[in-house]
């Protein structure tokens, strides 16, 4: 089963994946990007969707960047909910935002920022500017994923957009701030990785005993504060 | 109480996984083998979400304190149980034949007779750990839920939760069931990524099972998959049982530890009947995917229910006598 409608101004592209979860692809006609405002309009159709977990029949409903993918009970009949959802898609309205914002502290550079010289030099600036572009912008959990409670964070002052590393880290500390691409994260827990780290926050970001086990939810703002001396 | 005197790699407590929370980055973790796991609790009367043992590597040694029935499922593990220093009383432990362990009885599983098969150790009321966000599986990575968040170790202890009133009848063998190497699979929404050709070569080719396959994805060997042509995809959810092919052409089964987003084309979804089986696929073995409907995935997923509701109803009905 795979198909295509078009509608509020997206072409929507409907895939099976397995036997019980369906993949909702969300592509704005005008643009190639992942607008912003396609994402809000996900998050709207997340936060429409999980009140409804039982009664639909769903076990996951998983954000991703401009698609929703959807995992039902063996019950669930699967055309009822892509009408469902393609149905309540237009009802959805641009710029809603949700969620609050959140700062978190940033020590940038030093031995726990080590890329930070590296990006300042690649994007033809100079550290302190490095981290102004960094933490004056207001960023936005598009969605959640890699590790508990890894937000990706967009989007990223366009000065510092860079490839990934050539050799990713074996591993990277949990606390690490980090940018990719259009995309800035926070490390909740040690991992390997390939981004590049310019900065530590104390703060934890996933604790499986709390309820939220994650500090961060789709579609919240969060704001980088550098603290300390720049070392 | 049972104590861990020895623990090879890959020791996990695990009951069917942890669900609702991959938007938060959350995977499932949980049994590799949920039937047998499945098996296990039924046989013993426990509910079939009750936690047990993964066994990966072995061997394994546990010293109980009181009595207890258990059960091993899944492959063979060489096992036994000693009282004491009496040699004679050596009792050998079989797969899918529950036994009555004394107090002071030490049991050992040595290794599975399959390099790379996964057992299933299963105690009468099921492991008490505590559940952490939904289930008391292990998440090996993040280091949370099971005993500890991690593999078991000597000088563990493991408590059990109560055991139920029913007594269960003694003398039953569950089989266990073998794998065939084959993963029925449908069309992942990636597929027409790639063309006719890649299809059948996807499909025909014997995939071999890598080394580096672990809880969060089978990897296999054999000849790249190319794609029509180069794509950037979006990340998207994905779910176990998804079959990624990264940029080396080499698929990667996702498996239960499996992150949560992904960005690599999927060119099939192995069906839920048939995802137990990545708990038994050795290294140098191989294994084939063979396409299936939408209809006969689902038929496989309701026959394997029905199994389980058969497989309780006997078993309930020899109690009952």
């Amino acid at each position: 089963m795979s198909t295509s409608a078009s509608q509020a101004q997206h072409t929507i592209q409907v895939s099976l994946v397995g036997e019980d979860a369906l993949l909702f692809e969300f592509s704005p006609i005008t643009l190639s990007e992942v607008p912003l405002q396609t994402q809000q309009r996900i998050w709207q159709l997340y936060a429409w969707l999980d009140p409804q977990r039982s009664s639909l029949g769903l076990i996951e409903i998983v954000p991703g960047m401009g698609n929703l993918l959807l995992r039902a009970t063996q019950k669930t009949l699967l055309n009822s909910l892509q009408d469902l959802v393609l149905s309540h898609w237009p009802q959805l309205s641009d710029a809603v935002t949700l969620g609050r914002t959140i700062e978190i502290p940033v020590h940038y550079g030093g031995a726990d920022g080590p890329d930070i010289a590296f990006v300042a030099e690649q994007c033809e600036m100079d550290i302190p500017a490095v981290i102004e572009a960094h933490s004056q912008r207001c960023y936005h959990v598009y969605c959640l994923g890699f590790q508990p409670g890894f937000a990706y964070l967009g989007d990223l002052d366009k000065r510092l957009e860079l490839p990934r590393r050539e050799t990713p880290r074996l591993s990277i500390a949990p606390g690490s701030v980090a940018i990719a691409g259009s995309q800035t994260a926070v490390y909740p827990s040690a991992s390997p990785g390939g981004w590049h780290i310019i900065g530590y926050t104390e703060i934890p970001l996933f604790n499986p005993s709390q309820s939220p086990a994650t500090l961060l939810q789709i579609g919240d703002s969060v704001r980088f504060v550098p603290v300390g001396g720049v070392t | 109480m049972i104590e861990v005197l020895r623990a090879g790699p890959l020791t996990t407590v695990q009951d069917l996984g942890r669900f609702g929370l991959r938007h938060l980055g959350i995977s499932q973790a949980g049994a590799l083998d949920p039937i047998a796991l499945r098996q296990a609790n039924i046989i013993l009367g426990n509910d079939q979400n009750a936690a047990a043992l993964e066994i990966g590597v072995g061997p394994l040694y546990l010293r109980f304190s009181s009595p207890c029935r258990i059960v091993l499922t899944g492959v063979d593990f060489a096992g036994s149980i000693s009282n004491g220093t009496d040699t004679a009383s050596v009792q050998r432990v079989l797969p899918g034949f529950p036994v009555n362990v004394a107090a002071g009885s030490t049991l050992s599983l040595q290794r599975p007779a399959l390099a790379g098969a996964k057992a299933t150790l299963a105690f009468d009321g099921g492991i008490d750990v505590p559940i952490v966000l939904g289930s008391r599986s292990t998440d090996l990575n993040n280091r949370f839920g099971g005993l500890h968040g991690r593999s078991l170790q000597a000088g563990d202890y493991i408590e059990l939760a109560d055991p139920g009133t029913v007594i269960p009848h003694q003398e039953v063998l569950v089989r266990s069931f073998a794998p065939s190497h084959v993963l029925r699979a449908l069309p992942g929404p990636d597929y027409d990524l790639f063309d006719d050709a890649t299809h059948q070569q996807f499909w025909l080719q014997p995939w071999g099972i890598s080394h580096q396959s672990n809880r969060m994805g089978m990897r296999l060997k054999g000849k790249q998959l190319q794609l029509r042509q180069p794509v950037n995809l979006l990340s998207s959810g994905v779910l176990p049982g998804d079959v990624q092919v990264p940029h080396d052409g080499l698929p990667i089964v996702l498996a239960n530890d499996a992150q949560t987003i992904g960005g690599y084309p999927r060119i099939a979804s192995v069906i839920q009947a048939d995802r137990w089986q990545l708990a038994h696929m050795s290294p140098n073995t191989s294994v084939y995917f063979q396409p299936v409907s939408h209809a006969i995935a689902v038929q496989a997923k309701q026959q394997q229910n029905h199994y389980f509701e058969r497989l309780r109803a006997t078993l309930d009905g020899l109690n009952a006598n």
